[in-house]
């Protein structure tokens, strides 16, 4: 296991509405890997951001990030953090190419526009650096603040909800900007509240839910694990029971006998949708429709933490 | 210390100095040419020399402590309060500066823009009276200490706030009755005996009567007090502005 790039231990937090958002995490992110912190809303995935970066004080424990306490060696710390949140917060007045200079500055780097001008090609915003912010579209601005975010040359960047509201194009470019950044060896750690979003990026996921760390895992194994799918079969001819040339298949029947339901796990290599259908037609079960269905992020929660909901 | 961003910070406030131009300067100096119109040509001319000089004279100094206080409060409440309104104060919070580079700059540029100011509107007043400075080093002394020191409260102000009507509240309902009856427009001798003993609990007797002084040699305090009195208040919004950053008041959760 690489050397982790940040280390928890023990975080919590208890807003002072007595809301608690963090209760005693243990974390530990790998240097250079893409991290997803998957959760629903309000599971405590921005908190947790947050206090890395020092926007929210933790009521308890201790994190490190590059090797640095987060509060009480904040300077060396957050030199090395790059935080995208989860609103579209730009300057509205000041030009493109001055806001994500200024975010350089303000992180105590020596003026370097090869850097920013590349930061500004890589997020396609060059055309636009003499544009004030206030001009461009909302999926432009989330690209200036990515660009802010990378101005200071970060080790580890903080991605919370970065697809929120953002068109299919934007995403796969932004997924492309992310891939090059950890190909330069800087660790990603993102929030999403989509499955589908965490399987496709991240070599890792956390499931945290209510404030707590439920699951750390490779993504492929905890796609596994999470990966069930069903295909429902729905039959020309109401069936009364599974037939038995078909019991191998575990199958059921929903919907008064008009649907077949298989449940299979999509990640484990071998489906066998192939051979049902063959069997199916062996057995002359005639079918009109098929439909396949993944399990949600809430059904994975609940068989993840089903036995203390 | 983290001088580069310092020097960041301070720049971009200064720059948005350049680009709302008409707002940060040319108002002020329109309303300042104003007062000499109504009370320095108009009223004035009615009125007999104060404490040995002419009425217009007399008031140029206070005009220039009502624009550094009025200025330096707005300047550097809308300062803070604006990132924090759209949310950009993340960016602040997240950065590796700590609250001294934060105050050193937002503050430094909101007291530059106020002293630039106050050099002009002197400039402005040559225009109408002749104006003649005593004691030119003090006069500096009290022009920079009262930028700062109105500088730091108004950040204050922008960070206590929480709504816009909160931006406006305390300089409108606290701050311009005591710089109008701070002695801007009169001497405290033209007041009743009673009124003089009260008026020295306004703070902003001391400013303007020193400042006063190091135009034409005469207060209406000692010059020790007033200098005394603006380092007081300095230090008071120091100590305030140090215990925001401790707890992280109305900046962090």
């Amino acid at each position: 296991m690489a050397e982790p790039v940040i280390e928890i231990r023990g975080l919590s937090k208890t807003y002072e509405s007595g809301f608690k958002a963090l209760e005693n995490v243990d974390l530990d992110i790998k240097r250079g890997e893409i991290f997803a912190l998957l959760g629903p809303n309000g599971a405590g995935k921005t908190t947790l951001i947050n206090i890395l970066c020092g926007i929210v004080n933790p009521t308890g424990g201790s994190a490190r990030a590059g090797g640095f306490d987060v509060i009480r060696e904040f300077r060396a710390a957050r030199e090395k953090i790059g935080l995208v949140p989860q609103e579209l917060t730009v300057e509205p007045f000041t030009k493109v190419w001055s806001t994500v200079a200024f975010s350089r500055g303000l992180f105590g780097k020596p003026k370097n526009n090869a850097h920013i001008e590349r930061v500004l090609k890589d997020l396609s915003l060059w055309d636009k650096r003499k544009n004030a912010t206030r001009e461009l579209s909302g999926g432009m601005k989330r690209r200036v603040m990515i660009a802010k975010a990378l101005s200071h040359e970060p080790e580890i960047l903080f991605l919370d909800e970065p697809t929120a509201g953002v068109d299919v194009e934007l995403r796969r470019s932004m997924w492309n900007v992310v891939r090059g950044l950890r190909e330069h060896g800087v660790t990603i750690v993102l929030t999403t509240h989509y499955l589908e979003e965490a399987e496709q990026m991240a070599d890792r996921i956390g499931v945290i839910q209510n404030g707590e760390i439920r699951l750390v895992d490779e993504t492929a194994a905890l796609m596994t694990q999470l990966g069930e799918k069903r295909l429902a079969v729905v039959l020309a001819e109401p069936l009364e029971r599974v037939p038995d040339a078909l019991a191998d298949y575990d199958l059921r029947l929903a919907e008064e006998g008009r649907r077949l339901v298989y449940t299979y796990n999509a990640a484990t290599g071998t489906t066998g949708v192939k051979q049902l259908f063959h069997d199916l037609d062996a057995a002359g079960v005639a079918f009109v429709d098929v439909d396949t269905e993944q399990s949600s992020l809430e059904e994975i929660f609940v068989n993840l933490v089903g036995a203390d909901r | 210390m983290n001088w580069r961003a310092i020097q960041t910070l301070y720049i971009s406030e200064m720059a948005r100095t350049g680009r709302t131009l008409g707002q940060s300067v040319i108002s002020p100096v329109i309303s300042t040419c104003l007062y000499f119109v109504v009370f320095g040509s108009a009223i004035g001319s009615r009125i007999s020399e104060v404490q040995g000089v002419s009425y217009g004279a007399f008031i140029v100094p206070g005009l220039i402590m009502l624009s550094l206080m009025t200025q330096g409060i707005s300047n550097a409440s809308f300062a803070i309060y604006f990132p924090k309104f759209i949310g950009t104060v993340y960016e602040l919070l997240s950065a590796p500066v700590s609250f001294v580079e934060i105050v050193t700059s937002y503050v430094g540029a909101a007291a530059t823009k106020s002293a630039m100011l106050g050099l002009i509107i002197l400039a402005t007043s040559t225009l109408f009276v002749s104006i003649h400075i005593a004691h030119p080093v003090w006069m500096v002394v009290f022009l920079v200490l009262t930028s700062i020191t109105f500088a730091l409260f108004g950040f204050i102000i922008g960070i206590w706030a929480d709504n816009f009507e909160k931006l406006t509240v305390i300089p409108l309902l606290i701050v311009t009755p005591l710089t109008f009856l701070g002695g801007t427009f009169y001497s405290l001798d033209m007041l009743p005996p009673f009124w003089q003993k009260v008026t020295l609990i306004n703070p902003v007797v001391y400013l303007v009567s020193g400042f006063r002084w190091s135009f034409y040699n005469t207060a209406d305090v000692s010059v020790g007090l007033s200098l005394l009195m603006v380092c007081l208040f300095l230090s008071v919004c120091i100590g305030v502005v140090a215990w925001i950053f401790k707890t992280g008041y109305r900046l962090k959760s």
